[in-house]
């Protein structure tokens, strides 16, 4: 299995890439030793840095790796051949003539477009697992080129995730599907039309007992409607959900607790002590934007000296897989899955409630959550992951009802699904009859049940007895290739239709562009069943609309277009019976399992595989492994110690009869005798960067052990599988950059973060560069460390909004990805349960730039507004300001990337406000300097100063937790300066006197005065409070 | 023994003076090359699908620029009129001549009438005309008599230098705002006491700014 080149055309790097990840000491002992001899904040980047130094520093790359910049072996005569070839040639390319353009004008104008004037801004939905989140997506000319959060939707308050931010790579990509086939065959529209009128008449005679759709979580009440418009006139058909990431357990938990399958909403602005459960509320939940938002507010009532009293929030996360939520938890208890149920039910007998289990008051963590919890009735919120079996679930509502949270925290309303379902249940009757014969057509949805389903239900095998196929995609998937009829789905940013968020708030999924392909949306393949198909999708959502925006409809339409959501349609609170606690399950399973425990969950990037081809979502590297362009098998240290494996090593993984093989890498945190699978990789059918990437760990899942399977085994096969890891690279290495502190220490020493620029910073006096004036704008940038996720959406945005192209695999592990702003992850502490930081690194704009000095062409200079501009047509790739860059910021095109940009549908991407960069050509942030011009120019045509606020950088725009500001440092009252004035700002390497523009708030963390910090083992091995805190 | 003739002396310094003068000259010439108009196409009237005169719009009929470049007062681009700007009076005047078919044609068939650029600017260069046109820049400065053009061509280099010329002394090239669409503006007073009374009133940036490489390129 050889990865696909991601540029047919480019020549192959030389050489063989350097290792870049040396293989991790397995030896906890050593680890353990090293950490206790360490002082200071003990801030370490990987196992090996911490493992050992001199091993750690050669296995280091170099900033560009060896081999980089030499084609071959070559002597000294041929180098000055070359060189004197080059300097002609490259002189001569100066004199060609401009090739001749046209100007193509309009027709008719259409109404508010503006050739080269300001772009308009359409609000539309993205759902991802059925939920809606807000979009407002740039457009210019009828060419979308950027999203951005909807600052009026509920699940988005201005703010885009990864996926929304990726989403027009998705709607360019070259690989979807563009034509309509029947058994591979091209077909037109009406064929398909006849061939659906033929098979609805043939169930007619049998109401539909043959007819079956399968669709993934609908919330759409436009499609709902139109399924149970036609489920009535054929009554014994069927419609089946199936979304793979399924939220079955939190349906099911809300009928224990409950007796109905009611939504839970969570709260967090009131929220002063949350414990999470295995719930990664930050990163993937319907709502988790908004979550973010309102957990980053209460974090920062932390920092303020005064208001020690009362405001802030304290964050316990027991959790089985790593994720940004543990990474940002003031407490992290990493158990096996088993456990956590145990604990919850310990909790609730500690709250007083009734549930079976024991107070078990000798668990230090557990009293330390319960007594804080318990002090904080009405304020507190536990919050329960999708991945939990039902009875933690019921749990959850139960502590939480005892806690008195129900209309404080959390929010009982009605289901926002449109027909909450057991969708386990219903696929598997789904296969059982197809299996039975008694399936005639199935109409696929959407989805991609045959990569996807559980392991057990054999979807593909028994697909094949289905008479009539259909599937709608994106792509022609795995799924596609085994019906008969695929139809290329329409991409959201192509469709008409409705969704709902994850308060119910209606959301209007609006078209930017008509189809590229012959894309169809469900509205339509559903239509083609009715004797009404020539409906567009516009007409069905319109119609279902028409009814239900009471009496001026064309007014409430507009403006429901115009917000992107119908107003005051989220479902209000609801009573609900107080629950009660489940009782416990008569079989043991805890404590009963031996063995290793595979845990599955969705990939941070790819979800559940449907963004499997998106080349922004492949390279990014994920929040907390950094790998980019694989998953891998994860495991802890110890574990990975006693199976004897090292990073990058493949084993191969069996459970019940199934095998998958994957890649290993050992990640801090993973609980002991664990493996964590992200599903979504491996495709076996995708596109260009889809197929074949990763590791598809589907066919280990089972319908009765969906997100964890006791008892894999684990063997290793012997070859090694290259992984793309980003950790390592663009290292400032050993210094004291992310920096962070527990809330007592900051209020006793608040100026604790910038106390080595007070001590160490030389002064601006001292420094040879010559002073450069300020008589007008000084645009700086602020990240707030503490406000910091680790989300990634920052970077994506900054990839979307400048142009950044994609490099590949090969070209990542040779460290030359071009993010212009990567996020960079820090460890702390002990290495079983480490705490993690997280601190996104742009340009820092130095005021006196080191780069600026050794640039031989001057193609990096000041602007007089203090940027450190790049000047793309001037660099002639030296590389000396890299070089000379104590940040490592900047990134040079060793190939020509930007000729992905050249695929008819990707032309339609880049922005363009922002030059595509060529090959050999030196750039890096720019603070989003096209916003500042355009802010300007708007600006002095109104004869005034460009107002705080007005200019936003894509990184800050799309920041879910407002952690980034940009503004005028001339401007004493801007966000930014009262930002600098703050005792936590600090900036990076100051001791060096660059001055930057880009400065940091330090983090601060909430711990527990009860607990040691960090929690260092499984919480049943904790000893009671006797460990001391080790930093 | 003489193996050189004495006149050898005399063309080895003719050939060491030639060299020197040989490479100036090729330097210069280089030079002239790159800014003529063979490179630049500085003067080179270009054809058109239609043959629009603006010497006739402007001069004769006294159309003002803005009602065909309409957004030249609010956007980056100048604006090329629609097919249906044009229909507007061609489809009362001249409204059968052959002349215009290509315009009626597009209108019928709404494809768009491809002219020929004549103004054209390096990729990586971001002009925005609102800013000159509401800083006082007239549309002559750059662009010439446009009045006197049967068929237009480009006026200037277009080259960084003659930007910067602007850029580094707005003084000598401002002029009142209301005068920003005439052509054949003569200023009524020194330019000298005018350019600096009028970069002061309209706020214009310093030099500094203006000449900062983001000001254009991004």
């Amino acid at each position: 299995m050889k990865p696909p080149t991601l540029l047919p055309s480019l020549p192959p790097a030389p050489g063989p890439a350097k290792d870049p990840a040396p293989s991790a000491p397995a030896d906890f002992a050593s680890l353990r030793r090293r950490l206790e001899e360490e002082r200071g904040r003990g801030r370490w980047r990987s196992l090996e840095e911490l493992a050992a130094a001199p091993e750690f520093e050669a296995a280091l790359p170099p900033e560009f790796a060896e081999g980089a910049d030499s084609p071959a072996p070559i002597d000294r005569r041929e180098a000055f051949r070359m060189l004197g070839v080059s300097f002609a040639l490259a002189g001569l390319t100066a004199c060609t003539r401009q090739p001749e353009e046209k100007i193509v004008p309009y027709v008719r104008t259409p109404e508010d477009v503006v050739p080269g004037g300001t772009p308009l801004f359409f609000a539309t939905s993205m759902t991802v697992g059925g939920y809606a989140t807000g979009l407002l997506v740039e457009s210019h000319q009828g060419r979308p080129t950027k999203a951005e959060g909807n600052a009026l939707h509920p699940a988005s308050l201005g703010a885009a995730d990864v996926f929304g931010q990726a989403s027009l790579y998705g709607l360019y990509d070259p690989d979807r599907s563009q034509t309509l086939t029947y058994l591979e065959e091209i077909r037109p529209w009406p064929a398909f039309l006849g061939a659906m009128r033929t098979a609805v008449e043939a169930q007619k005679p049998s109401r539909g007992a043959g007819l079956r759709i399968l669709t993934e979580t609908v919330t759409s009440p436009t499609l709902a409607a139109q399924i149970q418009a036609l489920l009535a006139g054929l009554p014994e058909a069927k419609w089946v959900q199936w979304e793979p990431l399924s939220r079955d357990a939190v349906r099911h938990g809300a009928r224990l607790a409950f007796g109905e399958p009611v939504d839970v909403v969570p709260n967090l602005s009131r929220a002063a002590v949350i414990l999470s459960l295995g719930s990664d509320f930050l990163g993937h939940a319907p709502g988790h934007l908004r979550m973010a938002r309102d957990f980053a507010a209460r974090r920062r009532e932390l920092a303020s000296i005064e208001g020690s009293k009362g405001g802030g929030v304290r964050l316990y996360v027991v959790e089985t897989a790593p994720t940004i939520t543990g990474a940002n938890a003031d407490h992290r208890l990493a158990v096996r899955p088993s456990e956590v149920e145990r604990l919850a039910r310990s909790l609730m007998a500690a709250l007083g409630g009734t549930g079976g289990g024991s107070p078990s008051t000798g668990n230090a963590f557990l009293s330390a959550v319960a007594s804080d919890l318990a002090a904080h009735r009405g304020s507190s919120l536990i919050l329960v992951g999708d991945e939990q079996p039902p009875a933690v679930h019921a749990l959850g509502h139960a502590i939480n009802a005892a806690l008195g949270n129900f209309a404080q925290t959390v929010t009982a309303i009605d289901p926002v699904e449109a027909r909450p379902a057991d969708q386990l249940a219903e696929l598997r009757t789904l296969v059982e009859e197809m299996e039975a014969g008694r399936v005639d057509t199935l109409l696929i949805l959407g989805g991609n049940p045959v990569y996807d389903a559980p392991a057990d239900f054999r979807f593909a095998e028994r697909l094949a007895k289905v008479r009539l196929r259909v599937h709608l995609s994106l792509y022609a998937d795995e799924t596609s290739t085994l019906c008969q009829w695929h139809v290329p789905r329409a991409h959201f940013l192509e469709s008409w239709s409705d969704a709902r968020a994850f308060d119910g708030t209606a959301s209007i999924v609006q078209p930017l562009i008509a189809p590229l392909y012959d894309g169809r949306t469900e509205h339509e393949v559903l239509g083609a069943l009715t004797d009404r198909p020539e409906r567009s999708s516009y007409e069905v959502v319109r119609d279902f609309w028409r009814t239900r925006l009471g009496p001026d409809f064309e007014g409430a339409w507009r403006r429901a277009l115009h917000d992107g959501l119908v107003a005051d349609t989220a479902f209000p609170a609801r009573n609900v019976p107080r629950p009660e606690a489940p009782p416990a399950a008569e079989e043991a399973r805890a404590g009963g399992e031996t063995g290793l425990e595979a845990l599955f969950r969705g990939d941070p990037n790819l979800y559940d595989g449907r963004f499997a081809n998106n080349g922004w979502l492949h390279e990014l590297p994920r929040p907390i492994t950094k790998l980019s362009w694989d998953n891998a098998a994860l495991f802890s240290i110890a574990t990975a110690g006693r199976l004897g494996l090292k990073k990058e090593d493949v084993v191969r993984i069996a459970f019940r009869g199934a095998s998958i093989r994957a890649a290993v890498w050992i990640e801090p945190g993973v609980p002991d005798e664990t493996v964590l699978l992200h599903l979504g990789n491996g495709r076996r059918k995708s596109g260009r960067f889809g197929t074949g990437l990763g590791f598809d760990a589907y066919p280990l899942r089972f319908s009765d052990a969906l997100w964890s399977a006791p008892g894999v085994e684990v063997r290793k096969e012997g070859d090694t599988w290259p992984l793309a890891c980003t950790q390592l690279h663009q290292n400032m290495v050993g210094r004291d950059l992310a920096r962070a502190a527990d809330v007592e220490e900051f209020r006793r020493d608040p100026d604790f973060a910038h106390r080595d620029e007070l001590e160490k910073e030389p002064s601006a006096a001292d420094s040879l560069y010559r002073p450069y004036p300020s008589d007008t704008y000084a645009w700086g940038l602020s990240i707030d460390l503490n406000a910091c996720i680790g989300c990634n959406a920052c970077v994506l945005a900054c990839q979307a909004e400048n142009n950044i192209p994609v490099v590949g695999k090969d070209q990542v592990r040779r460290g030359r990805e071009m993010h212009w702003l990567r996020v960079d992850h820090y460890y702390g502490g002990n290495p079983e349960n480490p705490e993690h930081f997280f601190q996104p690194v742009p340009c820092m704009h130095c005021e006196d730039a080191p780069c600026e000095l050794v640039c031989p062409v001057g193609a990096t200079v000041h602007s007089a507004e203090g940027l450190n501009d790049m000047i793309y047509n001037r660099c002639v790739g030296t590389r000396y300001c890299s070089n000379n860059c104590p940040y490592k910021v900047r990134r040079f095109n060793f190939y020509h990337y930007s000729l992905q940009f050249r695929a008819p549908s990707m032309k339609m991407l880049p922005n363009p406000d922002v030059t595509v960069r060529w090959r050999g050509v030196m750039e890096k942030c720019t603070y989003c300097v096209q916003r500042i011009q355009g802010a300007k120019i708007a600006a002095d045509i109104e004869n005034r100063r460009v107002r705080d606020g007005e200019i936003t950088t894509a990184c800050a725009q799309t920041c879910p937790t407002q952690a980034i500001v940009f503004g005028d440092l001339a401007d004493a009252d801007s966000r930014l300066s009262r930002r600098r004035r703050e005792p936590r700002s600090y900036a990076l390497l100051s001791e060096l006197g660059t001055r930057p523009r880009t400065s940091y708030l330090a983090g601060l963390r909430n711990p527990s005065p009860k607990l040691p910090r960090p929690v260092r083992a499984g919480w049943s091995e904790l000893e009671p409070e006797k460990e001391t805190g080790q930093r | 023994m003489q193996v050189f003739h004495r006149s050898t002396n005399t063309i080895s310094r003719v050939s060491v003076f030639g060299a020197v003068f040989f490479l100036a000259v090729l330097l210069w010439l280089f030079y002239e090359l790159e800014a003529s108009p063979y490179t630049t196409r500085q003067y080179v009237a270009r054809e058109q699908p239609v043959q629009f005169s603006h010497a006739h719009h402007v001069a004769d009929d006294g159309i003002d620029c803005r009602y065909c470049h309409t957004s030249v007062e609010k956007a980056a681009f100048a604006g090329i009129p629609s097919t249906k700007i044009c229909m507007n009076c061609h489809s009362q005047i001249w409204a059968e001549t052959a002349y215009l078919e290509p315009v009626r044609e597009s209108f019928r068939t709404g494809a768009s009438i491809q002219w020929n650029r004549v103004n054209d600017l390096p990729d990586f260069v971001y002009f925005n005309h609102a800013i000159h046109v509401n800083k006082g820049i007239g549309c002559e400065s750059c662009h010439g008599r446009v009045d006197q053009m049967p068929l237009a061509w480009q006026a200037s280099r277009l080259q960084m230098g003659w930007c910067l010329e602007c850029h580094r002394h707005p003084e000598r090239y401002i002029r009142p705002r209301e005068e920003v669409f005439t052509m054949g503006y003569v200023p009524a007073i020194d330019q000298a006491v005018l350019g600096p009374k009028l970069v002061a009133e309209y706020g214009l940036r310093s030099r500094r700014v203006l000449e900062s490489c983001t000001t254009c390129h991004r």
